[in-house]
C-alpha cells in the first residue's frame, strides 16, 4: 500500500473533497469528448478508406495509360511534352475546428479552369494515350486532394483521441481512486482523534469527581 | 499564404503530375530521404507532399514524425508498379492509435 502523505485535517478533507468533485466532473466531460471524437473519427476513417480505394484505382488507370504512352513515344519527346505545364496549382489552407482539434482544409486554385485546357503540348507529336493519362490524372487529382484532407484529419483526430483516452484513464484509475482513499483515510483519522478526545474527557471527569467528592472510580 | 503541392516518386510515376502543375521531384530509393528532407526544410511552403508507396516505406519514421503536424500532409500514393498496401496500413495504424487496439485484426 502506498504511503498516504496527506495531513489528516479537516481543511485537507474539504480540499480533497472539492478536488474529487472537480475530477469526477472532468472525467465525465472528457469521456463525452472522447466519445464524440471517436464518432467523428470513425466517419473520417470510412471516408478516407473510400477515397483511398478510389485514388488507387484512378491512379492505376492513369499510370497504365502513361506507360502505354511512354511505350509509344520516345522518352525525350515525352519529357519535352510535359516539361512546361500550362496548369498551375496552389493551395490555401483554412483551419477547421473539430472538437477543439485543428484540422486543415485545402482550397485549391488552378491557373486554368477549363478541364480541356490542361494539356501542355500540341497534339501533333504526342500519342493519344498521353492525353488519356493526363486527363485521367487530373480527374483523380481531385480525389487525391480530398484524400490528403481526410488522411490528415484522421491522423490529427487519432492523436487527440489517444491523448483524451489517456486523460480519461488517468482520472478514472489513478486520480479518483487516490482521492477517495485520501478522503477515507482523513475521515477515519479524524474519527479516531474524536474517540481519543472523548475517552480523555471521561478520564478527566472521573479524576475531577474523585478529587472533589472522594469518589473512587 | 500560398502553399504548394509536391510529388516525390520514381521518374515515370511522377511525370504525369508535372503536367498538372504540381512540383515534381523524381527520386530513386536512395535519393528519397535527401529529397524529402530537403522539402521539409522549406516546410511551410508545402501543404501536401505526395510520395509513392515504395519510397514512403523507406521513410516511414520520418513520415510518422509529421503525423501530428498540421502542415504538411504526407500522403503515400501507389506508383506505376501498383499499390503495395502501405497507404492503407496508415489507416489501420491510425485506428489502432485511437482505439488502443487493432479492431481490424480479426478481419485480417
Amino acid at each position: 500500500m502506498a504511503a498516504i502523505s496527506v495531513k489528516p485535517t479537516r481543511m485537507e478533507l474539504n480540499k480533497t473533497k472539492a478536488r474529487l468533485k472537480t475530477a469526477r466532473r472532468g472525467h465525465k466531460l472528457l469521456k463525452d469528448k472522447r466519445d464524440e471524437l471517436m464518432r467523428q473519427f470513425l466517419q473520417i476513417v470510412k471516408e478516407n478508406k473510400r477515397l483511398r480505394v478510389e485514388v488507387e484505382a484512378g491512379l492505376a488507370e492513369a499510370m497504365a495509360a502513361m506507360s502505354e504512352a511512354s511505350r509509344l513515344m520516345s522518352p525525350e519527346l515525352l519529357e519535352q511534352s510535359l516539361l512546361y505545364p500550362k496548369q498551375g496549382v496552389e493551395a490555401d489552407i483554412r483551419v477547421k475546428n473539430i472538437m477543439s482539434v485543428n484540422v486543415p482544409e485545402y482550397i485549391f486554385r488552378t491557373k486554368t479552369d477549363a478541364a480541356e485546357d490542361i494539356f501542355p503540348y500540341g497534339y501533333a507529336m504526342t500519342s493519344g494515350e498521353l492525353d488519356d493519362a493526363i486527363s485521367g490524372l487530373s480527374k483523380v487529382f481531385r480525389d487525391m486532394l480530398e484524400l490528403a484532407r481526410a488522411e490528415k484529419t484522421m491522423q490529427l483526430l487519432a492523436a487527440e483521441i489517444e491523448k483524451t483516452r489517456r486523460r480519461v484513464n488517468a482520472l478514472e484509475y489513478v486520480m479518483i481512486p487516490e482521492m477517495e482513499k485520501s478522503i477515507k483515510y482523513i475521515t477515519m483519522k479524524l474519527e479516531e482523534n474524536e474517540r481519543g478526545n472523548i475517552t480523555r474527557l471521561m478520564k478527566v471527569k472521573d479524576a475531577i469527581l474523585a478529587e472533589a467528592h472522594g469518589f473512587e472510580p | 499564404m500560398d502553399y504548394k503541392i509536391a510529388v516525390i516518386g520514381d521518374r515515370e510515376s511522377v511525370l504525369g503530375f508535372q503536367a498538372l502543375g504540381l512540383e515534381v521531384y523524381p527520386a530513386s530509393r536512395e535519393e528519397a530521404r535527401r529529397v524529402f528532407l530537403g522539402l521539409l526544410e522549406k516546410k511551410e511552403r508545402y501543404a501536401v507532399i505526395y510520395i509513392t508507396e515504395e519510397l514512403a516505406e523507406g521513410l516511414a519514421a520520418e513520415i510518422d514524425e509529421l503525423k501530428d503536424e498540421l502542415i504538411p500532409a504526407v500522403i503515400p500514393v501507389p506508383s506505376k508498379s501498383g499499390r503495395t498496401g502501405f497507404g492503407m496500413s496508415a489507416l489501420t495504424k491510425a485506428v489502432e492509435r485511437a482505439v488502443g487496439a487493432n479492431i481490424f485484426e480479426s478481419e485480417g
